[in-house]
């Protein structure tokens, strides 16, 4: 299934991450998963929040860029072997992987695994093929 | 002295000698360069009316730009079989400022890197490290020829291999080094490093330029290696260094005002100022054959001094050490870099905000360096760190490639750099020269 992320660039400066969280607390946004990629002079802020379009507009007047992706999103056991099924299937299909990232849920035996690759629909195809969406 | 007649000339016979010379350029000027003719029948003026140096002031001045717009040959005065060498600035638009010279320019030129070097205290017994760059930038072959027109043993270095130079300096018992205050540093920074002591050299003195200093540093560079360190000035279009030099005296410079006559004009009015008034320095080169330059803005702030130097003895008049620029040019490792040129290369990446950028000047160590803060353009903004990076890389490569040095790209995101609603701040100079 398609999960909506949004991106936000931040500078490498004190107190920018905390201004992105206060812009979306202050407005009752709930954080789903959060994620980010650095490097040494800036950030990449991916999130998936309870209210999307809520959140890219609290950011927005907040003075932030949004960018809204669609990621693959997949549910696995939360049991070892559960990553290694997903990407033996993306693998063996040439897909190709941007990024990747996964977060489990609490009381629950599932873990959700989100990557963002070129071809969404290709990749969907083959993991509804292999039973694994 | 190297030049006795010359550098006790009394007053009224350097008055006299200038006069003589500036008739004469100028009608050399006005007769074989277009864009002079244009600039003086513009204000009615013939050369018939420069009588004697009191005139000058009567004449028109240049600038980089009127350089610029003849480039590369059009100021030239001789036909181009004339001329037997070209220079050209640091400072590297598209455009740069060439200079011809012709084979009595080269001779002139070493008269007074030779003058330069033995007002410093050099005689044919000494021998010269020269660590300027050769090539393209006046430094190197300026002093190189100086010092074999002054009978030094002279020794090429060049620029860079910090190790070697160190091994050349020891072995040969140079007596004399040349080059950039801030490479004297680092060379005595790394003599420490290894361990060899200061008395294994033979080092005297020291003739440093083609960047600003400060006392500060100029104690430190004769602490560390144990030498007097002397300042030179030059600037290519003029000729290259050599155009004055220290003697050790407090007030500042001696010019070579034979061939080279300073004035100080108020940079708003461009009126002439008096002595010890500070302002923009300017030169007429009296002597010059291949690219003559009459009142040529320098842009370098100043002062002179006519009296009779109480250190040496000299009449030649002093300036001061340039105290900094009426321009934004900032002097970056020695290049010359304009704002203007970092703006340009910004405005031409579409991924970038060009109009939104800070340029940050600091000096780590003894080395400056550059940041360029740039904002990313909206449409730029992705959850891909590799096409941030593509971005980034790009920015490096176009400045690396206008300017001719590194700087360190840091990408913002968009509206994030404060534009102030008079005139906004890009340059932000943290070097503490």
């Amino acid at each position: 299934m398609l999960v909506n992320q949004i991106a936000v660039f931040l500078e490498n400066r004190t107190g920018r991450l905390l201004s992105l969280s206060k812009a979306l607390s202050d407005s009752g946004i709930d954080l789903v998963s959060l994620n980010i990629a650095d490097t040494s002079d800036f950030g990449i802020v991916r999130m998936i929040t309870s209210d999307n379009e809520k959140a890219a507009k609290a950011l927005k007047e907040a003075g932030f860029v949004v960018k809204q992706t669609e990621l693959v999103s997949i549910e696995v056991d939360d049991t070892p072997g559960g990553l290694t099924k997903v990407l033996e299937a993306l693998g063996d299909s040439d897909i190709d992987i941007e990024y990747l990232y996964s977060y489990a849920k609490s009381n629950s035996s599932k873990a959700s695994i989100l990557f963002k690759t070129s071809d969404i629909e290709k990749a969907n195809k083959i993991l509804k093929n292999k039973k694994l969406i | 002295m190297f030049n006795e007649k010359i550098e006790k000339m009394t007053r009224s016979e350097l008055d006299n000698l200038q006069s003589v010379r500036l008739v004469d350029v100028v009608k050399r000027v006005y007769e074989n360069v277009k864009y002079y003719r244009d600039k003086m029948d513009a204000i009615k003026l013939k050369p018939s009316d420069i009588k004697s140096i009191d005139d000058i002031s009567k004449l028109p001045f240049t600038t980089k730009q009127d350089l610029r717009d003849n480039y590369p040959f059009g100021t030239f005065a001789v036909p181009h079989k004339e001329i037997v060498r070209v220079h050209a600035s640091s400072g590297t638009t598209g455009k740069q400022t060439v200079v011809g010279y012709t084979q009595r320019d080269l001779d002139d030129w070493s008269e007074c890197a030779a003058r330069a070097l033995s007002i410093a205290g050099c005689t044919d017994e000494d021998i010269v490290h020269v660590s300027f760059g050769y090539g393209l930038f006046t430094g190197g072959l300026g002093l190189h020829y100086g010092s074999e027109k002054l009978g030094a043993m002279t020794v090429p270095v060049s620029t860079g291999n910090t190790m070697r130079q160190i091994t050349l300096l020891k072995d040969f018992g140079a007596t004399t080094i040349c080059c950039t205050p801030s490479y004297a540093i680092f060379i005595a920074e790394e003599i420490e490093k290894m361990g060899i002591p200061i008395s294994e050299f033979k080092l005297k003195r020291g003739v440093f330029g083609a960047e600003p200093w400060s006392d500060s540093m100029k104690e430190r560079i004769e602490r560390m290696l144990n030498i007097k360190a002397y300042d030179i000035y030059g600037l290519s279009e003029i000729s290259g260094p050599g155009v004055s030099i220290c003697c050790g005296d407090s007030f500042g410079l001696h010019v070579m005002e034979d061939f080279f006559y300073p004035e100080i004009v108020d940079t708003e009015t461009l009126k002439p100022l008096g002595d010890n008034e500070k302002g923009e320095l300017c030169f007429t080169t009296l002597n010059k054959q291949g690219m003559p330059l009459i009142r040529y803005r320098t842009r370098d702030i100043s002062a002179l001094n006519h009296d009779v130097c109480p250190f040496c003895g000299r009449n030649l008049v002093r300036m001061k050490r340039v105290f900094g620029r009426s321009d934004d040019m900032l002097i970056i490792r020695g290049v010359n870099v304009f704002p203007s040129q970092i703006e340009t290369v910004l405005l031409n990446i579409p991924e970038v905000i060009g109009s939104h950028y800070k340029i940050i000047v600091d000096r780590v160590g003894v080395l400056d360096t550059m940041e360029i803060q740039v904002e990313i353009s909206e449409a730029n903004v992705t959850d891909e760190i590799k096409s941030i990076e593509k971005i980034k890389s790009k920015v490096e490569h176009d400045m690396q490639s206008m300017l001719g040095i590194g700087s360190k790209i840091t990408l913002l995101s968009p509206n994030s750099l404060p534009l102030s609603e008079g005139k906004t701040q890009r340059v932000e100079d943290r070097r503490k020269i």
